[in-house]
């Protein structure tokens, strides 16, 4: 799988593609402490719900804190979802390499981690990377369009549509 | 401390010696000023370890690796991803330090190279005992890096050989240490990095001050005068020449050659990225075009007839580009030779006539003046044969070329900031050219889209949409302030005790490149929030051109409106990337002058003074150099917290604080000896935002200080709370940190803070006013006293 943006060559670890939706939702089910960062990247789309509208639909489903960074957590409360917290990204990720620091702060660190639209593509990839190399204790998932190497498990680059439909059925097996 | 006795003699003739060329160099003639020294003059790289060591506990280092592999010797590649060590031994952390530390080691030698050939060529021209004077009576003080980082107090340009002799030592130890199995801490190699900073704020102080002495560039001169700025602000009509670098003693080489033929109104200048900055302090006839991005669009726009380039963010193609639209190239440094003759010692008739009989595309003089009268000469011959060939389209081919697009996305995978070019080129191809347009401003002119294998159907995205821009492009024009250089004493004793007490809420300086995320008015519109808020605003670089490149609701760029002086409101232009330190050279002066610190070689104590009390925050919204690294790693030794743009997250590595963690946020109270709690002030060193809403909100925030007054505090706060409350609709969530009496609350908000602080169960700070440093030998108490 190629990544998205030109020249950004991953590697030698890189992510397991998600082929079946389902996998993802088998994760947060199985994770004892997932967490959702989710950012502006998630308030641009073209159809009549945005990527922040699947985002709601999958922390409600799956009980997931959502930590929103720069302006996200405005629209998420514009669709009445309070975010758990409002953090920059560099922020949530720097405390997350920690393995004693948790949102909850109890000192029962997250083991799963889902990412969405952390601005521009290039700078999830930073944070993706980040976390693979200083935070050994978590799996990271990404929920982008577009293929995120950096992270344990990611979509390959896909069209809007078929995004959506993924997005849609991982909510779908976290609901039943 | 002083500077060596250099004797010269052209010609020398004794009963006993004959000579010719003959240059003694006596040791160093000490000679003495009187402040006494402290205790770190020219500090080596460890000198400075344990303050760096302390900022480093506070704001740790969160590494992100844009690659996994190391490849720096034939060892590798090495994985060093997950944990892994490469076969040197090196883990990630230690690799990225090291990277960083190979960034600010490239920024700093860049401007000390910069500063070195700048200084031979104005010792040549002007001799080594030519005074400095940055600014007679109003600055006393000059050169307050020096003083502080070496101790020598220069008088001359001679002087300045010291100080880069010292700057040039430093930085080849610097760079050896990144050499494979030297060092092996992270924490070690970023309290390098702040050498590396620090050792590069003296490089560039020494370049300003030097050009500015010998040029007579405005000398911290709030009034002054304005420069015309923009695509559109360049006549036409006239042959065009355009300089383009950062050193720029080859374009005052041109001014200088048409002031001397009277030829100033027949031959248009202009420049682009800091050579135009700088020329412009020069002559009043020069203009810019804009920032580093420009270079394309300008280039193929053929208004250009010569080009003449020095050194730094110049494009690598640029004998390529001028070629294809027929200008000529003149290089004039050594350090960007292009592949051409070296034609300096040739008479300038003959280079002229190789030159407009189209015998050579360009050619490299390495002397000033000659290049400079080579310049007009060639500008003026050839302008009318030119005819202002360019390569952009016209509306009708940009619409026609837009047809052939298949939607591939190829180029917009290629593009940095990944813009939606196949949808406006759909657009335009039936017939509406704004979306595409529209795309010129975020546009960073990189032309990565257009790059071979790109475009299955051999579009050039860039081209287009400059050409569906055209007629717009003719309406630019801008004015802007001219570099005034350094701050005035009598600015700092007006504004020193505000700054401290916190009443003025901050200085906020937007620096560095344009690699902008999106179009570069979103600087200019950051800093006319702050200029509106009575905050200080100081700015350099292509920020400086970005924040003139904009018209506010009165339809005047943002140096008409706000003054030039370094008050509340105030909107700064110190000048070039070298003119940087001047920056930095208010927070030292506030801690010297106001406060009265000891200056000269007491580097740890002013960085403390500044940490806790010098409510200052750079911006680098575009930073995209290995300069712009090591600039923002000077600042960082002094404390002073820089926020840059998502791109600056490529540089890999943020100094991250942690607000919730009472230990980190422990100053010592110089009055009692004992801790005091401060809050996290300020938060972070090295912050990548992800969008201008979010820098929007840091900037207040990164201004709190420990030194706060309740009025002070209250009044930064009213600006944290007021931006946080606009930009993302609710009081901060972490306002019971900031807030250390009741006093400190901005009365129209008391209600609503007071039951937010309730609600977290904030208490009142045990000793909310220290007097706070993080260093021990400060504490004015004696044992038992
Ligand atoms: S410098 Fe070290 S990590 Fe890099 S290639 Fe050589 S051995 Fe490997
Ligand atoms: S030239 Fe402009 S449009 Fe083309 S890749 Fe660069 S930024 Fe994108
Ligand atoms: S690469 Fe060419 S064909 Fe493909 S989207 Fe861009 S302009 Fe269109």
């Amino acid at each position: 799988m190629e990544p998205w943006q030109r020249a950004e060559i991953p590697g030698p670890v890189k992510a397991v593609l998600i082929t079946k939706p389902e996998v993802v939702s088998a994760l947060i089910k199985r994770a004892r402490r997932p967490l959702f960062v989710v950012g502006t990247g998630t308030l641009e789309g073209r159809g009549e719900k945005l990527p922040l509208d699947h985002v709601i639909r999958i922390a409600r489903a799956g009980g997931i804190p959502v930590v929103a960074t720069a302006q996200t957590a405005v629209e998420l409360r514009k669709r009445g979802f309070q975010p758990a917290a409002r953090m920059a990204m560099v922020e949530i990720c720097s405390r997350l390499t920690d393995p004693r620091w948790s949102l909850q702060g109890d000192g029962q660190p997250h083991d799963l981690v889902l990412m969405m639209g952390l601005g521009p593509y290039y700078m999830e990839w930073l944070m993706g990377s980040g976390l693979k190399s200083f935070a050994p204790h978590l799996r990271t998932i990404s929920l982008n369009r577009f293929y995120q190497p950096h992270c344990s498990w990611s979509f390959p680059n896909l069209s809007e549509e078929e995004w959506y439909k993924n997005l849609e059925r991982i909510a779908e097996e976290l609901e039943r | 401390m002083g500077s060596k006795l250099r004797v010269k003699a052209d010609e020398l003739q004794l009963p006993w010696l004959k000579a010719k060329g003959l240059e003694l160099t006596l040791g160093r003639v000490v000679r003495e000023w009187e402040e006494e020294p402290g205790p770190t003059p020219m500090p080596d790289i460890a000198s400075l370890r344990e303050w760096d060591k302390k900022l480093l506990r506070r704001y740790q280092p969160f590494y992100l690796p844009f690659c996994d592999l190391c490849c720096l010797c034939t060892f590798g590649k090495c994985d060093l991803s997950k944990g892994k060590r490469g076969a040197c031994g090196i883990d990630m952390k230690g690799q990225l330090s090291r990277l960083v530390l190979l960034s600010c080691t490239i920024g700093a030698s860049t401007h000390c190279g910069h500063a070195r050939h700048m200084l031979e060529e104005l010792i040549e021209k002007y001799g080594r005992d030519h005074p400095l004077d940055v600014g007679g009576e109003s600055v006393y003080l000059e050169a307050p890096v020096i003083r502080l980082v070496t101790g020598i107090k220069p008088r001359t340009l001679g002087d300045l050989e010291d100080v880069l002799d010292y700057c040039e030592t430093e930085i080849v130890h610097l760079l050896s240490c990144v050499h494979t199995g030297q060092e092996g801490d992270n924490l070690d190699f970023e309290s390098k990095v702040f050498h590396a900073g620090m050792i590069d704020h003296v490089a560039m102080e020494v370049a300003d001050i030097a050009q500015i002495s010998a040029y007579g560039f405005p000398k911290a001169d709030p009034e002054a005068h304005l420069v015309e700025l923009g695509m559109g602000v360049v006549d036409r009509s006239k042959p065009v020449i355009l300089v383009i670098g950062h050193n720029v003693p080859p374009a005052i080489g041109v001014a200088d050659y048409l002031a001397r033929m009277g030829l100033e109104d027949q031959v248009e200048v202009c420049g682009i990225c800091c050579t135009a900055i700088d020329l412009t302090r020069y002559s009043r006839k020069a203009k810019i075009v804009g920032p580093l991005s420009f270079q394309l669009r300008f280039v193929r726009s053929g208004v250009a007839d010569v080009i003449m380039v020095d050194e730094q963010c110049i494009r690598t193609d640029i004998l390529q580009e001028a070629q294809k639209v027929n200008a000529v190239l003149i290089t004039t440094h050594y350090k960007n030779l292009q592949g051409l003759p070296d034609r300096t010692k040739d008479p300038a008739d003959q280079i002229v006539r190789d030159l407009v009989e189209g015998k050579l595309p360009g050619v490299a003089i390495l002397d000033s003046e000659k290049a400079g009268e080579v310049a007009v000469r060639v500008a003026m011959e050839i302008a009318p044969r030119r005819r202002k060939m360019g390569i952009i389209p016209t509306e009708e081919k940009v619409m026609e070329e837009a047809r052939r697009c298949t939607a591939c996305f190829s180029c917009v995978r290629a593009c940095p900031n990944t813009l939606p070019i196949p949808k406006a080129l759909a657009e335009a191809a039936g017939g509406n050219l704004k979306p595409l347009s529209e795309l010129y401003e975020p546009c960073v002119g990189c032309g990565r889209c257009e790059q071979e294998g790109i475009c299955p159907a051999g579009i050039k995205p860039h081209t287009l949409i400059v050409g569906a821009h055209r007629l717009e492009t003719a309406e630019e024009k801008f004015k802007m302030r001219a570099g005034r250089g350094a701050i005035q004493d009598v600015e700092i004793r007006r504004v020193g005790q505000p700054i401290v007490m916190g009443e003025i809420p901050g200085v906020v300086a937007f620096v560095g490149c344009s690699n902008f995320p999106g179009s570069w008015k979103e600087v200019a519109r950051m800093a006319e929030e702050f200029a509106r808020r009575k905050y200080i605003i100081t700015t350099t670089g292509c920020s400086a051109m970005a924040i003139g490149m904009y018209r506010d609701e009165n339809g005047q760029s943002l140096y008409e409106t706000y003054p030039g002086v370094f008050d509340a409101g105030g909107l700064v232009n110190c000048g070039s990337c070298v003119s940087n330190p001047h920056i930095a050279d208010a927070a030292i002066k506030i801690a010297s002058i106001f406060a009265k610190r000891r200056l000269r070689a007491n580097y740890e104590e002013i960085a403390d003074y500044i940490h806790n009390r010098v409510g200052a925050v750079g911006v680098a919204w575009g930073a995209y150099s290995q300069k712009a690294s090591s600039i923002a790693s000077g600042f960082w030794r002094l404390g002073v917290p820089v926020i840059v743009g998502p791109h600056g997250s490529k540089y890999r590595r943020a100094l991250l604080g942690r607000k919730e963690d009472p230990e980190a946020w422990k100053v010592i109270d110089a009055r009692t000896g004992k801790e005091a709690y401060v809050g996290p002030v300020p938060e972070h060193l090295f912050f990548m935002a992800e969008t201008v809403e979010e820098a929007m909100v840091a900037i207040p925030k990164l201004c709190m200080r420990a030194s706060d007054t309740t009025k002070g505090r209250s009044i930064k706060l009213n600006h944290y709370i007021d931006l946080h409350r606009r930009l993302f609709g609710e009081l901060p969530d972490d306002l019971h940190l900031f807030v250390r009496t009741v006093a400190d609350i901005p009365v129209t908000m008391k209600d609503e803070v007071l039951a937010f602080l309730k609600e977290k169960g904030w208490k009142e700070f045990e000793n909310p006013s220290p007097d706070p440093t993080l260093i021990p030998r400060l504490v004015r108490v004696k044992e038992g006293g």
